[in-house]
């Protein structure tokens, strides 16, 4: 295998491991906020049971984050180092800028929350939940921006010497920053993370109400979490189309893609369904909903919506992995809204912390965020493909070097190997967590 | 205010080189307690006093070499390109290091059954980069073949030549310094009068280290006798590791370990008075060495990150501080 390629799955399988858990921590910092506001508003011991017993879980969340995010930062300069130099001027300051202003103060803080109940007073802890949680939502911000200038790259101008491009240089620095993605990607990202923590908590909270087990801080997390699941849930609906509207917008080609559009329609449907074949240019068992697509992309059912066949074949994304992502993605999405509408009806009719059916439900449905957010993720990268930069750099041209295939192979076969036994620890912790419980939660750290 | 191309760099030169000495000294500790954790330890009750003396902190503490590893892809791109991807199996070991250290205290708090195991991953993880870091540095020092294109032109074993060893077993038993005298800091009985023997037969180590990596330098490069700043840090040194042997037998602990904190500030002031204007020495050819001036990113760049530099760091050092007043004094038992 070349060295690209090796390179190509080891960033995928770093960063999809690693991505398993930032959203968590999204979602869990701010209930965790949530619960500590209502603990200083009025001072009931159950909150402060249920926060030290969250904050134990975000603990280890956090600790398997730090553990698998510096890889990341290593690996632009290790893998891509052409990346490096090329985009360096303006891809290296998000990443600095994450630490100084977002990852210092995320760190500094939770240590405070795991280890510093008896140390401080309570509206310092209060104010440390605060920082901790507004830090790991910074942090997530230049994260983003530094993703979405590869997407809709501004701000720049190229170097090219013998027509070849030597490297970009900054030229503005607000354009950069917001460029044509970074706040719907934003925001769709964080309520990815809530619905992903949110939907985790309440899943806890149910597996203590069907054992009926720490049942009072159980139904508190549960009415907590579901709240924020079900806002979380109809937000993204919104924010999902938004952000669609842009992609359509910005890089046509990769939601050509992921509609499978093959050739420049008016009056585009929206698939639902399909398994699009690229050699014959095809979508077999299509379901789709006619004229759909232009409607939502253009709020015109004859708008005309360019097709792959339209961009040069050397400048079109692979279609079958980012299809089928997108559309589970989409589809999973769809279901969550469900179940928050559900959840809902049960909250306010009082049924909720009764209903077995739709405890266990919750129980099960868990992962399923995560599966999201990884396919979410893997339409938005391969959908930009062939280039890293889109338009500016092709991901083929990107990669270090000096570095033999035989040594990513090695380094590819050691992460996988050591991810999956941090994998297994993390779920036997997670486990022995859940079920220490709420009540007997030692607080002060280790 | 516009300043020149070159006062930028030469100023994120400086400030990328106190970014790694502030990590060198803040997770030095807590690298060093884990270098010490399975032998300066009987127990699982002093293991876990000494699991606690750094578990508010070190995850902050390693934030300093991402941002150093950040502040060196914004500022000078070339530079972390070429060292980073020439250097790649080394530093995917530590990688691999700093992964398990992240976890294994978690681990080993909560998995009793595989204590001894996580114990020893803890120190392994803590040992490999407390070793590599000072070889790595030691290389782009003293130089490394690098090609027209200011690729990186070696392979891992260049790496492991005699003089970047050396420092980087410097740069060891810096770090082991600075986890004795925090441990003899932060702990009372038994594990603190252990880590104040350490501590003292590690200075003497220290001392004999030191020496020899300044004689064999002179030797190498010996066009660095003429810069004072060289000699200048080298006293400073030189005086604190005797200051740091001193205060350890007075036991008095918290000037030791500032002291040593202060040698290893002194240690990067000696490798920025060498290295500077370089960011890479070439080996073979002098003309294609990395430096400031050809490694940078554009002014605009280095104008915005210093921006955020300037605030952003002092209000991190200061939030970081209340911090670890909150957790002062000595680390008792759970």
């Amino acid at each position: 295998m070349d060295a690209v390629l090796l390179s190509r799955i080891q960033f995928g399988v770093t960063a999809g491991f690693h991505f398993i858990f930032p959203p968590l921590t999204f979602g869990l910092t701010f209930i965790i906020f949530i619960i500590e506001t209502m603990f200083l508003k009025s001072g009931e011991e159950i909150f402060r049971k249920i926060s030290s017993f969250l904050i134990k879980l975000l603990g280890l969340v956090f600790v398997m984050g730090v553990a698998t995010g510096i890889v990341l930062e290593f690996s632009f300069g290790t893998n891509w180092s052409t990346y490096s130099r090329v985009v360096g001027d303006i891809f290296g300051a998000p990443l600095a800028a994450e630490a100084i202003i977002a990852f210092f103060l995320e760190s500094v803080f939770l240590g405070v929350l795991i280890f510093g109940r008896a140390r401080v007073s309570r509206r310092v802890f209060w104010l440390s939940a605060f920082l901790v949680f507004f830090a790991s939502h910074m942090s997530g911000l230049w994260i983003i921006v530094a993703n979405s200038w590869m997407q809709t790259p501004a701000g720049f101008e190229k170097v090219v010497v013998n027509g070849v491009l030597q490297k970009v240089t900054l030229t503005d620095f607000t354009a950069a920053f917001l460029n044509g993605s970074t706040i719907i990607r934003y925001i769709h990202v964080v309520l990815a993370g809530w619905i992903t923590g949110s939907l985790f908590a309440a899943a806890i909270a149910a597996w203590y109400l069907i054992k009926k087990r720490h049942e009072e801080a159980a139904r508190h997390i549960l009415k907590v979490s579901l709240i924020v699941f079900i806002c979380s849930a109809l937000l993204q609906l919104g924010s999902g189309h938004a952000h669609s509207v842009q992609v359509a917008k910005t890089q046509p080609e990769k939601m050509a893609a992921f509609e499978a559009l093959w050739n420049t329609t008016t009056g585009a449907p929206l698939a639902i369904f399909g398994i699009p074949v690229e050699s014959e240019q095809k979508t077999y068992l299509e379901i789709s909903i006619p004229r759909m697509l232009s409607l939502l992309i253009d709020l015109d059912p004859n708008s005309k919506v360019a097709g792959l066949n339209d961009f040069p074949e050397n400048e079109r994304p692979p279609v079958l992995l980012p299809y089928m992502s997108y559309h589970t993605m989409i589809g999973l999405g769809m279901l969550f809204i469900g179940i928050a509408f559900l959840g809902g009806v049960l909250l306010v009719t009082g049924k909720l912390y009764t209903a077995a059916w739709y405890l266990w439900g919750l129980i099960l449905l868990a992962p399923l965020p995560h599966i999201a957010n990884e396919t979410g993720w893997i339409a938005a990268e391969v959908g930009r493909q062939p280039w890293v930069v889109y338009k500016i750099l092709r991901t083929a041209d990107a990669a270090s070097v000096v570095v033999p295939a035989w040594q990513i192979l090695f380094s590819l076969i050691m992460f996988s190997a050591i991810y999956l036994l941090l994998f297994m620890m993390f779920i036997m912790l997670l486990v022995k967590f859940v079920k220490t419980g709420p009540e007997e939660v030692r607080e002060g750290g280790y | 205010m516009e300043l020149s191309d070159s006062v930028y760099q030469i100023i994120w030169f400086i400030l990328i080189g106190v970014l790694f000495a502030g990590y060198s000294i803040l997770d030095g500790f807590d690298l060093g307690v884990g270098i010490l954790f399975p032998f300066i330890t009987t127990d699982d009750r002093e293991k876990g006093i000494l699991a606690r003396s750094i578990g508010p902190v070190w995850d902050g503490n390693e934030v300093w070499l991402v941002t150093a590893g950040g502040a060196l892809f914004a500022a000078f791109p070339l530079a972390y390109a070429t060292v980073f991807s020439g250097f790649y199996l080394a530093l995917m070991l530590v990688l691999f290091a700093l992964i398990f250290r992240a976890v294994s205290l978690e681990f080993w708090a909560h998995d009793e059954k595989r204590r001894k195991i996580w114990s020893w991953a803890f120190f392994t993880g803590s040992l490999v980069p407390s070793l590599l870091f000072g070889i790595a540095l030691g290389n782009v020092v003293y130089g490394v073949p690098l090609t027209e294109q200011f690729e990186f032109g070696g392979n891992f074993f260049t790496l492991l030549r005699p003089m970047p060893l050396l420092v980087g077993l410097l740069g060891l038993v810096a770090i082991i310094v600075q986890g004795s005298t925090y441990t003899a800091m932060k702990t009372e009985g038994q594990v603190h009068e252990r880590a104040r023997l350490i501590t003292k037969k590690m200075m003497v180590l220290y001392a004999l280290i030191f020496i020899s990596v300044v004689l064999s330098t002179m030797v190498y490069m010996p066009e660095i006798a003429d810069k004072a700043m060289v000699w200048i840090f080298s006293a400073l040194v030189i005086i604190s590791v005797g200051a740091g042997w001193f205060f350890n037998s007075r036991d008095r602990n918290g000037g030791a370990f500032v002291i040593s904190s202060l040698s290893f500030a002194g240690l990067w002031g000696i490798a920025g008075s060498i290295h500077f204007p370089n960011m890479v020495r070439g080996a073979a050819n002098h003309a294609h060495s990395i430096t400031i001036g050809n490694s940078s990113s554009s002014s605009l760049t280095l104008k915005i990150m210093l921006i955020i530099a300037l605030i952003g760091m002092p209000v991190v050092i200061a939030y970081s501080a209340y911090v670890y007043y909150i957790f002062k004094g000595k680390t008792t038992e759970a």
